[in-house]
C-alpha cells in the first residue's frame, strides 16, 4: 500500500532549480485532486452567484410595482449582468493572482498554480498574463464538451455533432495525455499545478527520552554496538522515525519486537518507546557519520 | 496528524516556546537544526502573513529580513540534505523554501501596476507583435462578408440560414424600404438601453473568448467562426443594399461596429497566433512556443474585453440616440482612428517590461 503510494508520488516528482542553484522538489498535483478542486470551486461559484441573484431579485421585483421603479430595476439588471460576467470569468483569475496562487478549492485540496520551468529546469514568476491565458480556455475545455456530451445521446445534431463531441473531448481529456497533467490552458499559459504542502516543523527526536539518556520508565540506558546498528539502512531509519512520530502503541510494540529479533535481544515489555528512541538516535548517529564520509546505506539489503 | 484544537484555530500563535536546549541534543544534525530553527520559524511566520495578504502585520525589519532569511533557509536545506537523515525536518524545509520561493519570486506586482503597464504600452506592443495574424484575420473577415453577400444575392434562401432568427425580425428579404429604415432608427429615450448594452457586452465577450480559445486547435475553428460571423454581416449588408440603404446601414453599424469588429478581429488574431505558433514553433519547443504566444495573446484578450465594454456602451447608447447618418459615421470613424493610433502609433515601452 505504502509502496504503491510512494511510487505514485515518485512518478509525479519534478525538480525545479531556484536562482540560487538549489534544486527544489515539486510534486505535480494529481488529476483527482484537481478535479476535486474544480468541483469545489464551481460549487462555491454557483452557490455564491445564485445567492446574489436571489438577493437581487428580492430587491428588484418589488420595484416593478413602484412608481418610477423602472430605472432602478434596470440599473439592477445591468449590475446583475456585469456581476455575473465578472464572477464567472474573474473568480479563477483573481484568486490565482493572489499570493497563494490558488482558488479556494485548490487551497482546500492543497495545490497551487505555478510557472512551469523551462527546458533548463529553472522556473520564473507566475505572471498575470499567464493566469489570464490559462483561464480563457475554460469554455472549450469544460463547458463546450459538457454541453455536447449531454446532447450527444439524443442524436439531434447528427454526425456533425458527434464529430464536434469527439473533437472537444480531446480538450477535456487533455490532462490525461501528458505526464505533467497539463490542461490546454496550462499549455498555452506556461503554467502547471503543483502540490503546495504546508508542513509544521516536527519535534527534534534526539533531544528527549531514551535518545538522550536513561529511560524514564525503567531507568535503563540502552546502548547498541556497531554490529547491531549495522543491519539497518536509511529506509528503515525513516520508517522508525514515522513510527516514533505517530506514537501508536501497537506499532511501536511490533517494531520493537522485530528489531529485538533481528539483533538477538530478548524483547521486554512496557518500555518500547525509550528503546526505540535510543535505537533511532544511535542508528541515525551512525548513518549520519558515515554520510559525512560519503558512505550511504539506502536500506538493509545494501 | 494531530487534531486541530480550538485554541490552535483561533488563538494567536504562541512565540513563547523556550529557547531550544542545543547541547541536550544527542545528534550533530539535530544540534544543527536546533541552532537554526528560530530563523526558520521566523521565515515561516513572515511567509504565512504574506500568503494571507496581511502585510501590515509585518514589521519593516521582517520585510527587510525576508531575502536573507530565504537564502539562509535555502542553504540550511542544502546542508541538511547532505548531513541529516531526519526526514521530517527535510520535508519541512523543502515545503518552507518552496513557499518562501513563491513569495520572494512571486507576482508581487499588484493589479494597479499591472494595469498601468498594460494600458501604458503593454497592450499596444502585444497587438503589434501579432500583426501577421491580424492581417490573416482581416482577410478572412473580408472574405466572410463577400461570401455572405454573394451567397444571398445568388439565392435568397441563404439569408435565413446565415442570419440567426433573433436578428431577422423585420429584416427579411422582400421587406420594404420603410421597414428597413425603421430598424435603423433611434430609440425614443435612453430607457432600457443600459440593460441592452450589458447584455450585448456579455454576449460578445463570450463569443470572442470562444474564438480565442478555439485557436488552440491550430487556429482552424477560429477562422471558421470569423467566417461565419462575417457571412451574417455580408447577408444583411446585401439586404439593405437592395433597398438603397447601404450607406445608412454602414453608418448604423459603424457606431459600435468599428470597435466591436476590431475587437473580434483581435480575438481571432490572438487565437490564430497561438494556433500558428503551435503548428510552426520554429526553433523553440512546442511547449515553449505555446506558452510564449499564449501569454502574449492573453494580453490582447484583456484588451479585447476592454474594447467590447466600449463597444457595448456605444451600441447601447450612442447608436440608439444618434440618428444622423453622418454623425454615426463620424463616431464610428473616429473610434477606429483612435484605436489604430493607440495600438500602432503608441510605442511606449512600459517600465519594467522585459526586452
Amino acid at each position: 500500500m505504502r509502496d504503491r503510494q510512494s511510487a505514485f508520488i515518485a512518478r509525479r516528482q519534478r525538480t525545479v532549480l531556484t536562482p540560487e542553484g538549489l534544486a527544489l522538489p515539486f510534486i505535480v498535483g494529481s488529476r483527482s485532486a484537481r478535479i476535486g478542486a474544480l468541483i469545489l470551486d464551481y460549487l462555491i461559484l454557483l452557490v455564491g452567484t445564485v445567492a446574489v441573484t436571489i438577493a437581487m431579485a428580492y430587491i428588484g421585483l418589488p420595484l416593478r410595482e413602484m412608481e418610477g421603479g423602472d430605472g432602478a430595476g434596470e440599473f439592477l439588471a445591468v449590475l446583475w449582468t456585469i456581476f455575473w460576467f465578472i464572477a464567472w470569468n474573474g473568480y479563477f483569475m483573481a484568486f490565482e493572482l493572489g499570493p497563494r496562487g490558488a482558488t479556494p478549492g485548490k487551497r482546500i485540496v492543497g495545490i497551487r498554480v505555478a510557472a512551469r520551468p523551462n527546458a533548463a529546469g529553472s522556473a520564473g514568476r507566475l505572471t498575470p498574463e499567464a493566469v489570464i491565458a490559462r483561464n480563457l480556455l475554460r469554455d472549450i475545455e469544460l463547458f463546450m464538451p459538457l454541453i455536447l456530451v449531454l446532447m450527444a445521446p439524443s442524436g439531434a445534431g447528427g454526425p456533425a455533432a458527434m464529430a464536434a463531441t469527439a473533437w472537444f473531448l480531446i480538450f477535456a481529456l487533455f490532462p490525461f495525455f501528458n505526464r505533467d497533467a497539463l490542461r490546454a490552458g496550462d499549455l498555452i499559459a506556461g503554467t502547471w499545478v503543483v502540490e503546495a504542502p504546508r508542513t509544521k516543523l516536527a519535534r527534534a527526536l534526539s533531544v528527549e527520552g531514551g535518545a538522550h539518556g536513561a529511560s524514564e520508565v525503567t531507568g535503563a540506558t540502552y546502548r547498541f554496538g556497531d554490529e547491531e546498528l549495522s543491519i539497518y539502512g536509511e529506509y528503515e531509519l525513516q520508517t522508525l522515525e514515522r513510527v516514533l512520530r505517530d506514537n501508536q502503541a501497537e506499532a511501536m510494540e511490533a517494531v520493537h519486537a522485530a528489531i529485538c529479533r533481528k539483533i538477538g535481544w530478548t524483547p521486554g515489555a512496557g518500555d518500547e518507546r525509550a528503546f526505540l528512541e535510543a535505537f533511532y538516535a544511535q542508528l541515525r548517529a551512525r548513518l549520519e557519520n558515515d554520510m559525512r564520509f560519503g558512505r550511504r546505506k539506502a536500506d538493509k539489503f545494501s | 496528524m494531530k487534531a486541530p484544537t480550538l485554541s490552535g484555530l483561533f488563538g494567536r500563535k504562541q512565540d513563547a516556546s523556550p529557547p531550544p536546549d542545543i547541547e541536550a541534543a544527542a545528534l550533530r544534525s539535530d544540534r544543527f537544526r536546533l541552532a537554526r530553527e528560530g530563523d526558520w520559524q521566523r521565515l515561516d511566520t513572515i511567509v504565512t502573513a504574506m500568503e494571507e495578504n496581511r502585510l501590515r502585520r509585518l514589521s519593516d525589519d521582517d520585510v527587510l529580513a525576508l531575502p536573507a532569511l530565504y537564502r539562509t533557509t535555502a542553504s540550511s536545506l542544502a546542508v541538511a540534505r547532505e548531513t541529516s537523515l531526519d526526514s521530517a525536518t527535510i520535508a519541512y524545509l523543502e515545503s518552507l523554501v518552496q513557499r518562501a520561493w513563491f513569495q520572494v519570486y512571486g507576482p508581487r506586482q499588484g493589479f494597479v501596476r499591472w494595469l498601468g503597464g498594460f494600458l501604458g504600452g503593454g497592450l499596444s506592443r502585444a497587438i503589434r507583435e501579432i500583426w501577421p495574424e491580424i492581417l490573416v484575420a482581416l482577410a478572412v473577415m473580408v472574405a466572410g462578408v463577400a461570401t455572405g453577400w454573394l451567397l444571398v444575392s445568388g439565392d435568397q434562401d441563404w439569408y435565413f440560414s446565415l442570419v440567426p432568427s433573433q436578428f431577422a425580425d423585420t429584416r427579411v428579404p422582400g421587406a420594404s424600404r420603410a421597414v428597413l429604415m425603421e430598424s435603423l432608427s433611434t430609440a425614443d429615450s435612453a430607457g432600457g438601453l443600459s440593460g441592452f448594452a450589458a447584455y450585448l457586452f456579455q454576449n460578445n465577450a463570450s463569443v470572442s473568448i470562444l474564438a480565442f480559445a478555439l485557436g488552440f486547435a491550430f487556429g482552424i475553428p477560429t477562422l471558421m467562426i470569423l467566417l461565419k460571423e462575417m457571412a451574417t454581416l455580408g447577408a444583411m449588408l446585401w439586404l439593405f443594399s437592395t433597398r438603397g440603404l447601404t450607406l445608412d446601414f454602414a453608418a448604423w453599424l459603424s457606431v459600435h461596429g468599428t470597435t466591436e469588429l476590431f475587437a473580434i478581429l483581435l480575438a481571432g488574431a490572438a487565437g490564430l497566433h497561438v494556433g500558428r505558433s503551435m503548428a510552426f514553433p520554429g526553433g523553440r519547443s512546442i511547449m515553449a512556443a505555446a506558452a510564449e504566444s499564449g501569454r502574449r495573446a492573453a494580453i490582447v484578450m484583456a484588451g479585447v474585453v476592454m474594447m467590447l465594454i466600449v463597444a457595448a456602451l456605444l451600441e447601447g447608447f450612442a447608436r440608439q440616440l444618434v440618428g444622423d447618418t453622418l454623425e454615426r459615421l463620424a463616431i464610428g470613424g473616429s473610434m477606429l482612428v483612435i484605436w489604430c493610433a493607440y495600438f500602432f502609433a503608441f510605442r511606449r515601452v512600459p517600465p519594467g517590461a522585459e526586452r
